[in-house]
């Protein structure tokens, strides 16, 4: 055979390896291929391909191999069963930068899918190759190995611990300063990622400069960098009060309040979330945030926005309310009492209605105006309702009677207490009569309403245990009336009138 | 002799009497002398009694004058007490009225001015509105900007159009497909068509690679028009077009193969 025959059949080889690995991976992209493929046996015969002579068969392989581990998590464990990921974390620390990205693209499919799997890549010396990636030139080879990372810090604290140790944070913040957009937003969901689980890995994170950085992308103008950077910037927040003072001296705060208008849902949800970590924490903080003017924007992100992107803002609003007095005033004052009940009303999922439960209990526990306002909004039989309805879950029927008990505890406003007294029971009645007894001996206006209204009627009908807490008040309410009336008023006086009737002798 | 027996009778007659009368006063002694004991007894009775009054009225004046005495002390004392209470009364009431006084003047400057607290509230509303409009600003000055890109693409998606279709501008011979003899006047695209000059389809070459005129590329996937079209105004690329080498076919099919997939990992 001449020489061109024998380099004929090796191109002929070289040709048909191609083929397949482009086959294989174009196959993978959709996903009812993948059982088939998986079946077929694939991964054993992409294995040896991974360490082919030839780059592009390198590629194209790493690339199929990806894609298949992305699409489910039994490819992903059978790459891991297989040891590809030794073979696999070698040709990340290659010289090809398409053939670091298609690695990169192997290391994150594997991960994103457990915390196991992320596991066995950081054991194979996964996160040390992708952090020597991430020093590269090349900025797709730098994004893929940010996803990489991300994906592997996001299941649990020690995952993110090992990344941080590889020293990844102080080159993502780096990152963060590159031109390009996708490697900007990769940047800021791996900080976000890696920030989230302890308030140790967040200090790691700030120490490394990450938050100026982050601040001044609030202003860009990508929908999805600005929904990674407050996502990042929210996690830094919410471990402790320090943290999120350090958030607030950058001057976060008026910026942010104008991505509460972005046209994208997301964005603001994040933008909210952020707020509700920062008030939650100090009273200071929740000055700054209202002294901001960012109740009356996030009162209207509520009234814009529907289902669970909802429940930040409404928490915020609790937060806010529980501090001091003063908030809470401010927050009835900027219509948030209102829009409460709009949300308490609208809402149909019970966790958020637990949570505008807490947040009315929190807005009105502070004085017995705040308790005006709240009853004024026609909350209080909403409250009992939910209280008692049998098919509300039981954290919601638990928060709304600690909510109703500590509103009633502070409420002087007896037009709005008289409906409770017709449908409430024992434990929240003798709230209502508690509030009762306190009022009546000093108003005689009050009184006589109260009379004309039915509620001594009401009040008459209730039996209770003689010697308990609730016979006390009700005694303590008819003293304050003539005993005439009083008497008139018991169940059964007809009945009794009409026996002194019949014993009667005209004389 | 008469005499005598007047007197022997007068004798026996006294003797008589005067046995009838000690009789008689022998028996009337007890009476009388318990009616002696009697009347003794009561006039000194009459006595005691005179003097245990007159012993009682000067024990009552005395007794009296006592008591009005010590009753004049007491009372004495009793108005100096109650005048004093009076006064110590009228002192409390005064103080409490200061400290009242002192107490809200102290609390409302330093503690907590319910005045500033208003203001503070109000301050509070102003604030949200004027935030309130202020976004409300941006945001129209955002969707403005946003409307005013999207217009920019498509006009230039149009003369995209137009630079393709060029074949179907109107002759002199024959009216084009959008300039029906039936319309009044011709369509847009057929005015389009008539200002934009024909340019010979470049090769296409991938967006990812282009740097154009100094404008970095966008990572752009297929082939729609961007702002930065190089299309835009064919003059200038016919003074700047240098005649590209051909590009291998084998990278090329690796490049798309790259571009599709980095376009697939930004979806992801």
């Amino acid at each position: 055979m001449s020489q061109r025959q024998i380099i004929q059949v090796f191109e002929q080889y070289q040709k048909s390896r191609m083929s397949f690995v482009q086959t294989i991976s174009d196959l993978a992209t959709r996903s009812q291929n993948i059982e088939i493929l998986h079946n077929a046996g694939v991964m054993a015969l992409l294995r040896p391909l991974l360490l082919d002579v030839v780059p592009g068969v390198q590629q194209t392989a790493a690339l199929a191999l990806g894609r298949l581990a992305d699409s489910s998590d039994s490819l992903a464990e059978a790459v891991v069963k297989e040891n590809i990921l030794p073979d696999v974390v070698q040709s990340v620390t290659s010289h090809n930068r398409f053939h670091k990205k298609a690695a990169a693209f192997v290391l994150r499919a594997v991960a994103k899918h457990s915390p196991e799997l992320s596991q066995a890549v950081v054991d194979c010396g996964g996160v040390d190759a992708l952090v020597q990636c991430l020093m590269e030139f090349d900025p797709g080879v730098k994004e893929a190995a940010a996803w990489a990372l991300g994906c592997v810090a996001r299941h649990n604290a020690t995952l993110s611990q090992t990344v941080v140790n590889a020293g990844a944070v102080p080159v993502l913040v780096l990152c963060l300063l590159e031109p390009e957009m996708a490697l900007k937003r990769i940047a800021a969901s791996t900080l976000s990622d890696i920030c989230k689980h302890t308030p140790e890995l967040a200090h790691a994170v700030v120490d490394a400069g990450a938050i100026p950085h982050l601040a001044q992308l609030i202003l860009s103008r990508d929908t999805k960098l600005k929904r990674q950077v407050f996502s990042a910037l929210s996690q830094i927040a919410k471990h402790s009060a320090s943290l999120s003072e350090m958030v607030a001296e950058v001057g976060v705060f008026p910026a942010a309040m104008t991505c509460l208008k972005d046209p994208d849902e997301y964005v603001r949800k994040n933008v909210t979330t952020l707020m509700r970590e920062m008030v939650k924490q100090t009273a200071e903080l929740s000055q700054l945030v209202v002294n901001c003017g960012g109740l009356g924007a996030v009162i209207d992100y509520l009234g814009d926005c529907s289902g669970s992107l909802r429940l930040p803002g409404i928490m915020m609003l609790g937060y806010v309310a529980s501090h001091s007095e003063s908030l809470a005033m401010a927050v009835i004052l900027s219509k948030g009492v209102s829009q409460l009940a709009v949300c308490l009303s609208e809402e149909p999922e019970d966790h958020i209605k637990a949570a505008t439960v807490w947040s009315i209990g929190q807005i009105g526990q502070h004085t017995p105006d705040h308790a005006k306002a709240v009853a004024m909004a026609n909350l209080l039989p909403k409250l009992l309702k939910l209280y008692m309805d049998a098919s509300s879950s039981e954290d919601l029927q638990a928060k709304s009677k600690k909510a109703l008990k500590s509103i009633l505890q502070k409420c002087t406003h007896l037009p709005a207490l008289e409906p409770l007294l017709y449908d409430a029971p024992s434990k929240i009645l003798k709230h209502v009569m508690c509030q009762f007894s306190k009022v009546l001996p000093h108003d005689s206006k009050a009184r006589r309403l109260f009379v004309t209204s039915g509620g001594l009627k009401k009040v008459q009908e209730i039996q209770a245990e003689p010697g308990s807490v609730l016979q006390e008040h009700i005694n303590a309410i008819n003293s304050c009336f003539p005993e005439e009336i009083v008497r008139y008023y018991s169940p059964g006086y007809s009945e009794v009138l009409l026996e002194r009737l019949e014993n009667y002798q005209p004389a | 002799m008469a005499g005598l027996l007047t007197l022997e009778q007068k004798l026996q007659h006294f003797r008589k009497e005067y046995f009838y009368r000690s009789n008689q006063a022998e028996e009337n002694r007890k009476r009388e002398n318990q009616a002696a004991t009697l009347i003794q007894s009561w006039f000194r009775g009459c006595l005691e009694r005179a003097y245990l009054s007159h012993l009682h009225k000067k024990a009552i004046i005395i007794q009296k004058i006592w008591r009005g005495f010590t009753a004049r002390a007491r009372v004495r004392q009793m108005v100096k007490a109650a005048y004093f209470i009076m006064k110590m009364n009228f002192y409390e009431e005064m103080a409490v009225r200061i400290q009242q006084r002192w107490r809200g003047f102290f609390a409302r400057k330093h503690i907590h001015s319910f005045y500033a607290r208003k203001s503070y509230m109000e301050g509070i509303l102003k604030k949200n509105e004027s935030v309130r409009n202020e976004l409300d600003e941006i945001c129209d000055l955002q969707k403005k900007e946003r409307e005013s890109l999207k217009m920019i693409q498509e006009q230039t998606a149009k003369v995209y159009q137009a630079h393709r279709l060029h074949y179907l501008l109107s002759t002199e011979q024959c009216p084009g497909v959008f300039n029906s003899p039936f319309r009044q006047a011709p369509h847009e695209m057929e005015l389009l068509l008539r200002q934009v000059k024909h340019s010979a389809p470049n090769r296409m070459v991938p967006k990812s690679r282009v740097s154009f005129l100094g404008i970095p590329g966008p990572a752009a996937h297929g082939f729609s028009a961007t702002t930065e079209s190089p299309w835009m105004k064919s003059t200038r690329i016919c003074s700047f077009r240098p005649a590209l080498p051909p590009i291998a076919s084998k990278n090329y099919q690796v490049m798309v193969v790259k571009a599709t997939t980095k376009s697939l990992d930004l979806e992801d």
